[in-house]
Parts: C-alpha cells; sequence; structure tokens
C-alpha cells in the first residue's frame, strides 16, 4: 500500500507572530518554522506503518514556495521516502481547495491507496484540505483521527468528535486526517536530516499537473484581536469567591 | 437569495450551536432556510420551523443520513445548493467535518470559524489560534462558511412557523459505516454549551487530584470540565475535555482556570469567554494576562475552599 503524507511548514506554533504595520499579514521574516504539528503526525503514523509493514512506500507531499521544500526533508527525515513539491506562486493566497486540486493530481499520478494528512494547519486554522480531497476523489474521510487500523483492504477508525468519539469503517482508497492524539511523533536526528539530504525531492509545477488555479478569496486586512481589558489580582480564596458569586447571580 | 443553515442535531434535538449559526446567517441575507437531514428527524423539523428567522425547512429523511456521515451528507446538501446565496453550519467538529467536502463538490472555498459578518461577502475570521484576525471577502457565487458560535447571540427557539417540506432524498454513498459512538456522558453539562467551565492544567499534578479537587469544585458550580493539552498529554484528563487551538473554542460565562500556565494554543480556546479567574502558583503565567480576575496562590488550598462555598449548583 502506497501512503501520500501532505505536509505544511508554518510558524511554529509556540511563537506568538505578530500583525504587520500596515495590516497586510502576520510578519513571517525571521520567524522559526516548522512542519505543521498536526502534519508531523500524519508523517509519524504513515512511518509506522512502514515500519510494520502496512505501507510499501511513503510519499510526503507540499504545496508553496521552494522554501516549503524544508517541511518534506524534515517529513524524510522522520522516514518518509521521497517528496514532492508542487511549487506554487499563484499571485493570490493559496487556499485548501487550491491544495486539494493540486493533491488530487499528485495523488492520480502517485496511485496512492491512502492519504494522511493534520487536520488542520496551524496558520489558516482552516481544518478544510482533507475533505476538499476527499470530496475531490470521491473516496471516504476519516476527519479528526485519534486511532487507526487498516485490515483486509478497510479502516477503521476512531475519530474525535465533539464530546466523546465515534469508530467509522470505510473501504481503501480513503483520506485521514490526523488529530494529535494519534501518536507521538519522534524526534528528528542530526543523522536523520543528513540522510534525508540524499532522499528524491521531485518539484513540479501546476502546469504540469495540469491543474489550473483561479482566485477565489481575498485577503483584505489582517489586525491585532481586540485586547481584554486589564484585570486585577484578588487578594486570597474569599475574593475570588465574591467575584464568582456576583457574576453567577446575573 | 437566502441563506441555508445546515442543523446540527442527534436525531432528538437541535444543537444549541445551531442556533448561533442562524443568528449568523441572519446578518448574510435575507430569508434563512435550515436543512434537517437525519433519519426519523421529524421532531428535530418541528424544532427547527419554530426557531426565530427561518421561514422554511427542508427535511431530509433516510437510514443512511441517521449518521450525519459526511460521505451521504454533502451530495445531499449540494443537491440544494443553487437556491442559495450562503451554506452555513456551525464550526464544530460536525460542521468542520461535512462542510469542506460540500465546498470542494461546489468547487468553490469554505471560510472558516466566522466571527463577524461585515457584509453579505466579507467576514472575519481569527487565523494563528486568535493571535490574529484576518477580514476576507469570498468570490464566489455562494459563500460556504463555518461559524464560531460564541461569537453571535443565539436565535429564538421559538416564534416561527416555518413550512417544513420534505426533500428528494439523495442516494446513499455506500462509503462509510458508523461502528459505533462513545459520548462523555454524566451529569455534567456539555463542555461547548456550558455556561460555567472549570479548567484543569498540569498544575493539577495527576489524575487523582484533577478528578478529586476539579470534580466536586465543577458539580457545585454546576459546570462543565475541561483541561489544558497539557494536562491531556500527562494522562490527567480525556482529550475530548480539551479547550484550545487544537481541542474545543468555548466562550462560556465564566472559566475558571486552574493551574493552567496559558499558551498560546489554549488561550485560544477561551479567551472570549466573559470572565476568566485565573488560579496559579506562578505570578508571571501567561495566564493572568488574560484573566479578569487572577490569584497567585497554591491550587491545593485554594480550589476546596472554593468547592466548600458554593453548596448546591449555581
Amino acid at each position: 500500500m502506497k501512503v501520500l503524507v501532505a505536509v505544511k511548514r508554518v510558524a511554529d506554533s509556540n511563537v506568538k507572530v505578530r500583525v504587520r504595520d500596515d495590516e497586510s499579514g502576520v510578519e513571517l521574516a525571521g520567524v522559526r518554522m516548522g512542519i505543521n504539528p498536526f502534519d508531523e503526525v500524519a508523517v509519524e503514523q504513515a512511518v509506522r506503518w512502514k515500519e510494520q509493514g502496512v505501507a510499501t512506500e511513503v510519499v510526503c507531499v507540499t504545496c508553496g514556495a521552494a522554501a516549503c521544500g524544508d517541511a518534506l526533508r524534515t517529513a524524510m527525515a522522520m522516514g518518509a521516502d521521497r517528496g514532492v513539491l508542487v511549487e506554487t506562486d499563484l499571485g493570490f493566497d493559496l487556499l485548501p481547495l487550491h491544495v486539494a486540486k493540486l493533491l488530487l493530481a499528485v495523488i492520480r499520478r502517485e496511485q496512492a491507496q491512502l492519504v494522511l494528512l493534520g487536520k488542520q494547519a496551524v496558520d489558516d486554522d482552516c481544518n478544510q484540505t482533507g475533505q476538499m480531497l476527499a470530496a475531490l476523489l470521491g473516496w471516504p474521510q476519516a476527519t479528526f483521527a485519534s486511532g487507526v487500523e487498516i485490515a483486509g483492504g478497510r479502516a477503521r477508525v476512531r475519530r474525535e468528535i465533539d464530546g466523546g468519539s465515534e469508530t467509522l469503517s470505510m473501504p481503501l482508497p480513503a483520506v485521514i486526517t490526523a488529530d494529535l492524539r494519534l501518536n507521538e511523533p519522534r524526534y528528528v536526528t542530526l543523522p536523520n536530516l543528513m540522510k534525508a539530504r540524499k532522499k528524491a525531492l521531485a518539484t513540479l509545477r501546476p502546469a504540469e499537473l495540469g491543474v489550473e488555479l483561479s482566485e477565489h478569496l481575498q485577503t483584505l486586512r489582517v489586525t491585532e484581536p481586540a485586547p481584554r481589558a486589564e484585570g486585577v489580582r484578588v487578594a486570597d480564596a474569599a475574593a475570588l469567591i465574591d467575584v464568582l458569586k456576583a457574576e453567577l447571580a446575573r | 437569495m437566502p441563506a441555508l443553515v445546515i442543523a446540527e442535531h442527534d436525531g432528538r434535538t437541535l444543537h444549541r450551536a445551531t442556533l448561533h449559526t442562524v443568528g449568523a446567517a441572519s446578518a448574510c441575507a435575507c430569508g434563512i432556510h435550515m436543512l434537517v437531514a437525519g433519519h426519523d428527524c421529524a421532531g428535530v423539523a418541528a424544532e427547527a420551523a419554530r426557531v426565530a428567522g427561518v421561514s422554511r425547512v427542508l427535511h431530509a429523511d433516510a437510514e443512511h443520513l441517521g449518521d450525519g456521515v459526511a460521505e451521504n451528507l454533502a451530495p445531499q446538501i449540494v443537491a440544494l445548493a443553487g437556491r442559495y446565496s450562503h451554506i452555513l453550519a456551525p464550526a464544530s467538529a460536525f460542521g468542520r467535518n461535512v462542510l469542506p467536502r460540500v465546498a470542494a463538490l461546489l468547487d468553490v472555498v469554505q471560510i472558516s470559524d466566522i466571527i463577524d459578518v461585515l457584509a453579505p461577502d466579507t467576514f472575519r475570521r481569527p487565523i494563528y489560534a486568535g493571535s490574529a484576525v484576518a477580514t476576507v471577502r469570498g468570490l464566489d457565487a455562494v459563500q460556504v462558511i463555518t461559524v464560531r458560535g460564541s461569537a453571535f447571540e443565539p436565535a429564538a427557539a421559538s416564534g416561527a412557523h416555518a413550512d417544513i417540506e420534505r426533500v428528494t432524498v439523495t442516494a446513499d454513498s455506500g462509503l462509510t459505516q458508523l461502528l459505533e459512538r462513545d459520548m462523555d456522558g454524566g451529569e455534567r453539562p456539555e463542555l461547548g454549551s456550558a455556561r460555567v467551565v472549570v479548567s484543569g492544567g498540569r498544575g493539577l499534578g495527576s489524575r487523582e487530584n484533577f478528578e478529586s479537587l476539579l470534580g466536586p469544585l465543577a458539580k457545585s458550580l454546576g459546570a462543565a470540565l475541561g483541561a489544558s493539552r497539557a494536562a491531556v498529554d500527562a494522562g490527567y484528563a480525556p482529550n475530548e475535555w480539551q479547550v484550545g487551538q487544537t481541542g474545543r473554542i468555548v466562550a462560556p460565562q465564566v472559566y475558571v482556570a486552574v493551574g493552567i500556565s496559558g499558551a498560546i494554543q489554549h488561550l485560544a480556546g477561551m479567551k472570549d469567554s466573559k470572565l476568566i479567574v485565573a488560579i496559579n502558583q506562578d505570578a508571571d503565567a501567561p495566564i493572568f494576562g488574560v484573566a479578569d480576575f487572577g490569584l497567585v496562590a497554591d491550587l491545593f488550598d485554594v480550589v476546596p475552599a472554593l468547592g466548600g462555598s458554593f453548596a448546591s449548583p449555581a
């Protein structure tokens, strides 16, 4: 079974980003970038399947500027076999719908039987790409997965829902999006990072995939969220009790 | 053209998030229709017909729609989409799962998790876990949108007398089967709709402390229990209690953060709560930056005192 994992390069989620003064976006210059944490979980799952003999090959894919190849190097250092960068330069925002169309073309080329992605990217917080890709492929989808078993040409997926969890069974091929609980990704070691440099990384253009993308959305401005009024420190539990009682009496 | 709101329900009652979504829809379009898709859910359709602002309920009833599986629900929504300027659903696990599939089938983008409607095509939405807010304009003929419920006033649950129209059901995709669903039942209110949330962090130190300290406090306040990701990762609390960018986004009337330092991703999930109270031993903890009232103290002293002073559920 060939597994394809889609990854995104994002600003490190532990860094508090700053909005640009001209409100054109967040300032990413000088910000540490890395692989989207949910995608890291997806890569880990695919690599474990490779190690267990469930997957025969793990191909990682990303879409975006040339620098996004870094995310593929990280994924390959974790154990993905090779990488595909779909290099885009659109003049407008690359949205989940665009990425889903590009991934669709790559999957048709690669003939993958399973696609894994993170459930959302921590930059735009869209939570769309996997579902959109499944729609375009006409495949079943299992989003927010916290446990996956592959057997007999089917996936059995435990997924997180509001207030609990549920278990789905679906035929392969399928698209699965990873929640953080699925696994704990391994650390990337320097020797593995060196080895990953020797792995194949192909670069494709949307045109080579026969995909034409158009603008669907304009970002008019990006601003700071409204600040909360400054809070006060209370001296003891009794003061806190008064505050809570007053609020709950409303 | 009117807007179509996709009802979230469990086959018996309408989920409250749907009312907030109607609230957002009323700012987008004149006229709101609601789709109630499910199995044996005539009661929900009747409930939907009473929601203020809803002028028509589309009721799609079939066994294969009963589990809310996206592969069956999405084509049903797409079949009806042509009549609408907007398609909206709650930005809950349900809406997030189904609606992007709808958007892709319509070859349009989805605008996720809106917190404000500036114009019928222009919306505000948080990005980077709420560290920034983007104002976006959708260029597609139909705007497909998920709505952050806490940002919109709910529509009144009664007052309207909408027509209920039985709509033609689309075919069963035959792709995905629901095997089981485990809901975190019990006496506590549901995290997403609770008036009060008591959340614990790694400061609790163990699963036993989490339960023995926060359980009684939540009970006395009539609160839902939440947890930081650190507490979930440490095994102190189940994942479905997780509040934050990677868990649930809540905005209750009162949020009590106990032993939570306040990582950016946790703040993203609760900083829109009306009143935030924080208890932490570390005076420099970032949680105090969003708290209306902070107490620097040992939670093991404070929490029992708090719980004891609220004898019955508030």
